[in-house]
Formats: C-alpha cells, sequence, structure tokens
C-alpha cells in the first residue's frame, strides 16, 4: 500500500535508532534496578535503602547476575549507537550548536509552560543539554563501572577516580543524574505522546541534509 | 552483635541450581552466544517471563558463565593489586562470614592439619609448623567485598604458587580448591593461584592470625573479591573438576575475579 520510499528518504528517527533506543530503555531498567539491589548491601548514603518492590533480582546474588548480564546489553548497545551517531553524524545534527541564549530563552518559555513540539525534528537547547548530560552519565557509568568489576586489571582507572569507594560514589551518581533524566524525559514523552509514536514508527521526515554526509571532519 | 549484612535474610534453596549446574557448564560458548541473540532471551532479561523463573535464573546462569570466561580471558597474570603502606593497615581486620562473629569455632593450631588431595604428587598432611617453615610473604593488599564495602589488610604468609609447587602440584590443572572448619568450601583457577599476591596466610599485621580471621591458616589473594578467601582451611585439592563453593551454589559468579 506504502510508496517505495528512495533510500535517501531520511526518517527522524531512523529504524537502527529505534531498536537501540528500546533496547537501551530495557537494558537501563535493568541497570538501574539490579543496581539498586546490590548497593542496598552496603549503602552510599545512610538510611537510604530501596525497598523490594523497585528492587531486580531476589537477592543480592541474583542482583549482581542480572547487572553483569544487562551491562552487556547496556555496554555494547551504547558503544554501537555513539559509533553510529558519530559516523553518520546524527549526535552532531541533533544536539549541535547550542547556544547560551537559546538555553536562557528554553527556560523562560518552559517557565511560562511553553512547552513547544510541534516541530519534532528540532531539539529545543535544553533538550540538547538534557540529552549530552545523560550520554556522559551513560560513560561515566561504563568507566566506573568497568573500574569497579575490575578494579585489578582496570587499577589506573580506578585511580583516575580517585580509589574505590569513591569509584561508588560516582557509579551512584551516575544513576541519579540518569533516573533523574528518565523520570523527565518519560514524563514529556507522556505529555507530548506524538514523540513516542516517532519513536516507534519513525516520526517525521527530514529535509535533505545541507551538507553531504560526514560533515565533520 | 548484629546479623552480618553477607547472609541473605532468607538462604534460597540451592538444590535446584545444583540439579542445573552440569547442563549450565557443559553449554558451548557459541550455543551460549547464539542463545544470548535470540529475541527470546532479550525478553528473559526484561524480566517478562514471570512464569518461568526459573528459565531466567538459568539464562542468568548461563551469561554469568559466560561472564566467568570473560574474565579468565581479561586476567593478566604479571599485574599486580596496588599495594599500601603498613600504616594504613586496619586494625583489627573486617569480620566477615555467613555467620556472626560469636559463632566462629577456634580451631587448634597444635592438632590442626592441612590435608592435601587431588594431582598433588606428595599428599603429605602439613603442620602448622610446616608451614611456617617455608618462605614467606608480606602483602598490604585491598580487600573488596561483593557488597562494596573495602578496607586495607596486611597479611603475610606462604605464597600458594610456593606452596603448590613445593607439594608437587600439577601446576597445568584448571582449579584449586579448599575445605575449611567453618564447611565453607570454595575455589579459585589456577592462574590466580599461581598469582604472586595470592598467599595461604599466617599472619595479619605481623601478628598469627586471630581466630575470627581464619587461625591457623586463611587464603589471601589480591585477584579475588572478598568472598573467594576461606579460612579456617582444612584441606587442599588440585583438580581439573569444577569444585564450586558456598556462595557460588547459592547463585553468586564463581569467577569474581578483579
Amino acid at each position: 500500500m506504502k510508496k517505495e520510499r528512495s533510500p535517501k528518504d531520511r526518517r527522524l528517527h531512523p529504524l537502527a535508532i529505534r531498536v537501540m533506543h528500546w533496547i537501551n530503555a530495557a537494558a537501563m531498567m535493568v541497570m538501574i534496578t539490579s543496581g539498586w539491589g546490590i548497593y542496598n548491601d552496603d549503602v552510599i548514603i545512610n538510611g537510604l535503602h530501596f525497598p523490594g518492590y523497585l528492587r531486580l533480582g531476589e537477592w543480592a546474588a541474583w542482583s549482581v547476575n542480572w547487572h553483569f548480564a544487562g551491562m552487556w546489553f547496556f555496554g555494547i548497545n551504547g558503544l554501537i549507537y555513539l559509533t553510529y551517531g558519530v559516523a553518520t553524524g546524527r549526535l552532531r545534527e541533533r544536539l549541535l550548536p547550542i547556544r547560551p541564549r537559546d538555553v536562557v530563552k528554553t527556560v523562560v518559555e518552559t517557565l511560562h509552560f511553553k512547552i513547544a513540539h510541534e516541530d519534532l525534528t528540532v531539539y529545543n537547547a535544553v533538550q540538547k543539554l538534557l540529552y549530552i548530560l545523560v550520554i556522559l552519565a551513560s560513560i561515566n557509568q561504563a568507566l566506573t563501572g568497568l573500574a569497579l568489576w575490575k578494579p585489578v586489571q582496570f587499577s589506573s582507572l580506578v585511580s583516575l577516580f580517585g580509589g574505590f569507594q569513591s569509584v561508588r560514589v560516582f557509579h551512584f551518581a551516575g544513576m541519579v543524574v540518569i533516573v533523574g533524566f528518565v523520570i523527565v524525559h518519560v514524563l514529556l514523552a507522556v505529555l507530548v505522546p506524538k514523540t513516542i509514536w516517532a519513536m516507534l514508527a519513525g516520526g517525521p521526515r527530514l529535509e535533505k541534509r545541507r551538507s553531504p554526509q560526514g560533515a565533520s571532519k | 552483635m548484629t546479623k552480618s549484612p553477607f547472609r541473605p535474610d532468607d538462604a534460597p534453596d540451592a538444590s535446584v541450581l545444583d540439579m542445573h549446574r552440569t547442563l549450565i557448564r557443559t553449554l558451548e560458548r557459541r550455543g551460549l552466544l547464539r542463545a544470548g541473540l535470540t529475541l527470546g532471551s532479550l525478553v528473559m532479561l526484561t524480566g517478562c517471563d514471570v512464569k518461568r523463573p526459573e528459565a531466567v535464573e538459568e539464562a542468568l546462569l548461563a551469561i554469568s558463565n559466560l561472564n566467568d570466561r570473560v574474565q579468565a580471558l581479561l586476567f593478566d597474570a604479571n599485574k599486580l593489586a596496588p599495594t599500601y603502606p603498613a600504616s594504613m593497615i586496619l586494625r583489627p581486620p573486617k569480620f566477615n562470614a555467613y555467620y556472626d562473629v560469636t559463632d566462629v569455632k577456634p580451631v587448634n593450631g597444635a592438632t590442626w592439619k592441612l590435608e592435601l588431595g587431588g594431582l598433588i604428587q606428595n599428599k603429605r598432611p602439613w603442620t602448622l609448623q610446616d608451614l611456617q617453615a617455608l618462605p614467606q610473604r608480606s602483602i598490604v593488599i585491598k580487600h573488596i567485598c561483593v557488597e562494596g564495602w573495602s578496607y586495607i589488610g596486611g597479611w603475610t604468609g606462604v605464597p600458594l604458587r610456593t606452596f603448590l609447587e613445593r607439594t608437587g602440584a600439577d601446576l597445568r590443572a584448571k582449579y584449586v580448591a579448599f575445605q575449611t572448619a567453618d564447611n565453607y568450601p570454595s575455589s579459585i583457577d589456577m592462574a590466580a593461584a599461581l598469582h604472586p599476591q595470592t598467599v595461604l596466610a599466617l599472619q595479619y599485621g605481623g601478628q598469627p592470625l586471630a581466630d575470627p580471621f581464619g587461625f591457623p591458616v586463611r587464603l589471601r589473594t589480591a585477584v579475588k573479591l572478598g568472598y573467594k578467601n576461606p579460612k579456617w582451611i582444612t584441606a587442599i585439592e588440585v583438580t581439573n573438576t569444577y569444585p564450586g563453593g558456598f556462595w557460588e551454589s547459592k547463585g553468586f559468579p564463581w569467577f569474581a575475579g578483579m
């Protein structure tokens, strides 16, 4: 029924991005909730425990197994995503540039409850900042995770973060940033449901790129 | 005395795991990779298959087994764990076991003997004096528990490599297994056993081990998590048959390398 699309016909979210997005969503949920199960045995913030209904894994051993299984999906998927994003220029196209006056403008507009989302293909400055923040937090999770998993083999990574216990704090802080992002991200997606549909079906078609692929040198 | 945080609130029935362990251990690496790539296993990872939780546990143990192999590949026999000055040694060390410190049953060093088994030429039992007469090595290393806590400890004892060489152990065997007076079977891979920072510790901070910390002999290795360091060792076996361990039989990963 659908008309044959030319290969150059670009969607806001190409199939590869959509697949990686949902794999990442599942992997992150596994990593966060199993991480909470591991956390409970030796808390970082006194008095902060995660209740059973939020934890993945019957007890610590299974939370550990979930965490060390999920890490492959989170890590490999994330690595492919970053490689894809850099190679196709998508990250640069979607997330850059960020101008300070645009950030101020978006914040002011948001405070006036003006959340413009008519055009899904353009991310506002705060959106761009948040996406960059969550990518950085994810890289932090991978590096600190690697350091916690193999503190002897990657001992230089451990000292880079200031010792084993401070790696744990960085790993915890990265989780807090990601959970904060997920809450805002899901809330806004629910407020503007067509964004969810776009991540499932591909979203609106994009104009031809101004510059040819790989504009970044 | 509060309950050891290392002990689960209610220990799960390990028999199910033991039942499937042979099956899991014989799974082919390629088969694991292939199985790991199916949509079905992805669904299991999301925890959606709630009707058959044992299938989820089997999948997790299969991945855990794969992780053990990856860890063995990552292990660098020449890479030393960071060491620390003696002034940083925590005194006394942190106690941990699957029971409270008040339940520790001291071992009599005068009658204690270390039995040997498996692929070892000279299986003559060892006394504490015999071990003390062997070359000793002191290491100040970090003890890291799978739970997350850590402390710096100073250990003196016989390098396990020295002991295995002296007794004529088959150094090409896969595993070195330990039996203990507190019924805490444990085992490590041969590569970790031969690492220079793996010792049969007799002393802590220059003093003989105190009772709660494994007198007369315990294992201390800088390349494994805390639960791979059995205390009150009574027997050592060198084997090619997977020996398992106390926490491993309850679901924790076996390799647990750092």
